[in-house]
């Protein structure tokens, strides 16, 4: 379904080049839900750029159904951290998840079924004429979840989509997560830099090195289908992959970096002047 | 500027999220600079070329040589340096008087609730009437002198500081007031520590469009009423039909607007730098 | 106190509030001047008298209908080709580089003086008041439209990619209306241009308008109908600002709302 081979991303600077992405490789199935996991400032960002077609790899290439990506796919959506960012905050919530449909001219009554399905299941049947900056954090993050949910992909790629908002909020949404990805058996890939996150979330965690980014491990996390908050995170079994992956990402730490601490996001922060070009 | 600093400071971002680098770089450092030179010689070089092809009449545009030429005739000229001497003269005493009552009138305005509840609906009335409006009392009550010159551009520019310092004193921090109010600070004391370094940087602001409203107005009086200046210089000299020397002489309102505009964008940058790094420490 | 009695009271103390000064301010002028014999300050009850007289009649067609049509039309114009060049300019970076410093240099220019030069090209008839008001207003709308496009948010801008929106749907939903708030504020200063440019380009060289006929009342000094047109130009203005503001709430509401909800989080 989703092939990342060989892939490499070097940022050229002015005064020196970052190599921010070192021969990843890894293969996602249909319908699997994995988690990307690693020490903040490891390229996740552009690894998910990479692959959602908005930023061109170095080398090595991403291919979705055996197909390379050139650019951004139809078939796949991105929900992004800064969900005050990705919304246009001069339409209302309808108008938001309602935008990227208009293209796949679907025709009024389709197009509106779609949208109402939509803001049903992420729990927001009754904000449909507010504005996203009306919303709470967790309630906008709803509304980039619903417009990828209208747009139906076969992929969803999260970026970290719930750093910015607070734990209770976090607990809810991660569960939403759960439900959609069941429900509408889409293959979702769900970067993030929460250890606790990517354990309970996921079917898979591909645990990341840090920059320039490898694949220090991919895991499989044999928890129950069945998940809620309160059983599955006190249960030992997850206390276990916890720990696990928690010390996968200290030895990633001093593995490949010279110092223990890396300067924060050296990779990203250089992400959004090549994103231009 | 403001807006801008405003807009950005809101945005949600994650806590040691990616993506936080937003600053833009300018690449390669020289590019930008080289870039607009080689837009500043296109245009020279279009100027020249464009009155020499049958498209337009040199009479009406000449080359930018003869130009050139204008404009070095005009810097020998004792009447450009004075001149040059009247509009600066206008334009500097009046946006001193503008800025002057401007900052006074909006600090009593802006520390007296009640005044700021009954003087906003004349602000709001008598700020859109445009300055060019008194051109007929002007010259009536006072001909071609200096004071015709100063009562546009004093009316034009005092709205622009008025109106900043009046949304600076506003934009005041509740929590600082609170704070001020508790320590027991009076009036007096808490328009002196908080409200005003918290409107300074909107006086910058307001500084910077009242300084080019004023040179606008400070031409037009002298192109219009006919107080002598620059402006009167460019009627003079169209009249007369030296073109090369109207646009000589425009270049020079061109270049001094610029100047006017670089020095004052320096100064709020610094005043707002200034309160930026004050309010990261406090 | 019921509901109602207490919204009247907010509503009769808004009223004063807003009214007062302005009705003191009208009476000491009244007052001071009702038995001015200054041949320069009439009487505000002959100026006002006058004001019924000159405005209404023959010269609300001949002078103050041709003065807004080339207002509007100049105005217009440069609002169109402001943002389209502006959008042009704003989305590709090498044209930046290369034009921002002289479009620097010609929003620089006191637009007064460009009235004797398009004076040689164009005459003394209704173009050149016209190209007069545009090359004048441009400017602010230009580069501010240009900010506003640079500005445009790389998250959003990565939305709209990856959900395919490219093409004039983006220009229409994401470029434009993103950097709506900054091509107001270029529209709001360009109308202030507009209005002064209009006047003094009549007031220069016109055979109708309002700043044509003002100038007429005080070289022949008919002082009430030059104080007339005053409170006329005034009063344009004034009301000019007061549509544009109308206008600006309803198209940029979700801008000022979104600056609240930032600055109350």
């Amino acid at each position: 379904m989703l092939d990342v081979r060989d892939l490499q991303k070097i940022y050229t600077g002015r005064h020196r080049n970052v190599e921010a992405l070192r021969n990843l490789t890894f293969h996602i199935d249909a319908g699997e839900l994995v988690c990307l996991v690693g020490p903040s400032g490891c390229g996740k960002t552009t690894l998910l750029k990479c692959m959602a077609g908005l930023l061109s790899p170095t080398g090595g290439e991403v291919r979705l159904d055996g197909s390379p990506v050139t650019g951004p796919p139809p078939g796949m959506a991105v929900v992004f951290q800064e969900y005050g960012r990705s919304l246009f905050a001069w339409m209302n919530v309808r108008d938001n998840v309602a935008l990227p449909l208009r293209r796949k001219k679907l025709g009024k009554a389709r197009e509106r079924e779609l949208v109402d399905h939509a803001l049903e299941v992420v729990g927001l049947g009754d904000a449909h004429r507010a504005h996203p900056w009306q919303l709470s954090g967790g309630m906008q993050q709803r509304v980039a979840i619903a417009r990828a949910v209208a747009f139906g992909p076969k992929v969803l790629l999260m970026d970290e989509p719930f750093a910015a908002v607070d734990a209770q909020t976090r607990a809810e949404l991660e569960d939403l997560i759960r439900r959609l990805w069941r429900e509408l058996g889409v293959t979702v890939l769900f970067v993030t830099h929460d250890i606790d996150e990517a354990v309970y979330l996921g079917q898979r965690t591909i645990i990341l090195s840090t920059s320039p980014t490898v694949v220090q491990e991919d895991l499989t996390i044999d928890l129950p289908d069945e998940r809620d908050q309160l059983h599955t995170r006190s249960s030992t079994r997850f206390a276990e992959l916890r720990s696990h992956v928690y010390e996968q990402i200290q030895r990633a730490k001093h593995h490949n970096g010279d110092m223990e601490a890396p300067p924060a996001d050296r990779s990203d922060d250089l992400a959004p002047q090549t994103t231009k070009s | 500027m403001l807006t801008k600093t405003l807009a950005g400071a809101g945005t949600d971002r994650g806590p040691g999220g990616p993506g936080g680098g937003r600053s833009r770089r300018t690449p390669a450092g020289l590019v930008t600079p080289l870039r607009g030179l080689a837009g500043l010689t296109g245009l020279v070089a279009l100027l020249e070329v464009l009155p020499r092809t049958p498209l337009v009449s040199a009479d009406y545009l000449p080359p930018a040589s003869k130009t050139a030429e204008a404009l070095w005739r005009l810097l020998a000229e004792d009447a450009f340096w004075t001149a040059l001497g009247d509009t600066l003269t206008g334009w500097g005493l009046g946006l001193a008087i503008a800025v002057a009552a401007g900052v006074v009138a909006g600090i009593v305005i802006g520390s007296v609730p009640l005044l700021r509840a009954v003087t906003a609906s004349t602000i709001e009335f008598l700020r859109p009437i445009p300055s060019v409006a008194l051109i007929p009392v002007a010259v009536l009550l006072y001909g071609t002198d200096l004071r015709s010159k100063l009562l546009l551009v004093v009316y034009a520019a005092f709205w622009q500081v008025l109106v900043q310092v009046l949304a600076g004193m506003q934009d005041v921090d509740p929590v600082a007031d609170d704070t001020a109010r508790s320590y027991r600070l009076g009036t007096w004391g808490r328009v002196r520590y908080v409200m005003w370094p918290t409107a300074l940087p909107y006086v910058m602001t307001g500084v910077r469009l009242a300084a080019t409203v004023a040179l606008v107005l400070t031409i037009t009086a002298e192109l219009v009423i006919g107080a002598p200046g620059l402006g009167n210089q460019i009627a003079v000299a169209q009249t007369s039909g030296a073109v090369p020397r109207v646009y000589a002489l425009v270049l020079v309102t061109g270049v001094l607007g610029v100047t006017i505009n670089l020095m004052a964008r320096a100064v709020e940058r610094r005043a707002l730098h200034w309160h930026q790094s004050i309010r990261r420490e406090g | 106190m019921t509901r109602t009695t207490s919204t009247v009271l907010t509503l009769v103390r808004r009223a004063l509030l807003a009214l007062g000064l302005p009705a003191v301010l009208f009476a000491v002028w009244w007052f001071a001047t009702a038995g001015s014999t200054d041949f320069y300050v009439p009487p505000l009850s002959t100026v006002l008298g006058r004001f019924g007289e000159v405005w209404t009649g023959e010269r609300l067609l001949s002078d103050v209908v041709p003065s807004l049509a080339r207002l509007a039309a100049g105005y217009l114009l440069a609002v169109v080709a402001g943002v389209g060049i502006g959008l042009v300019v704003g989305t590709s970076r090498v044209v930046r580089d290369v034009l921002e410093p002289v479009l620097e240099l010609f929003r620089a220019i006191p637009p007064p003086v460009l009235v004797p030069v398009i004076m040689l090209f164009a005459g003394i008839g209704d173009t050149m008041k016209v190209i007069v008001i545009v090359s004048g207003c441009i400017w602010p709308i230009l580069l501010n439209t240009v900010e506003g496009v640079r500005a445009v948010d790389e998250v959003l801008s990565d939305t709209c990619r990856s959900y395919g929106i490219t093409g004039p749907s983006r220009l229409w939903h994401l470029t434009l209306r993103s950097a709506s708030p900054q091509i107001v504020t270029g529209m709001r200063q360009a109308l202030s241009i507009a209005i002064i440019l209009m006047v003094i380009s009549e007031m220069f060289a016109a055979s109708n308008g309002l700043g044509f006929t003002i100038v007429q009342f005080q070289r022949s000094f008919a002082i009430p109908e030059m104080w007339s047109g005053v409170l006329l130009l005034g009063l344009l203005g004034f009301v000019l600002s007061l549509l544009f503001r109308f206008a600006e709430n309803r198209v940029l509401a979700w801008y000022h709302g979104l600056r609240r909800a930032q600055r109350n989080p």
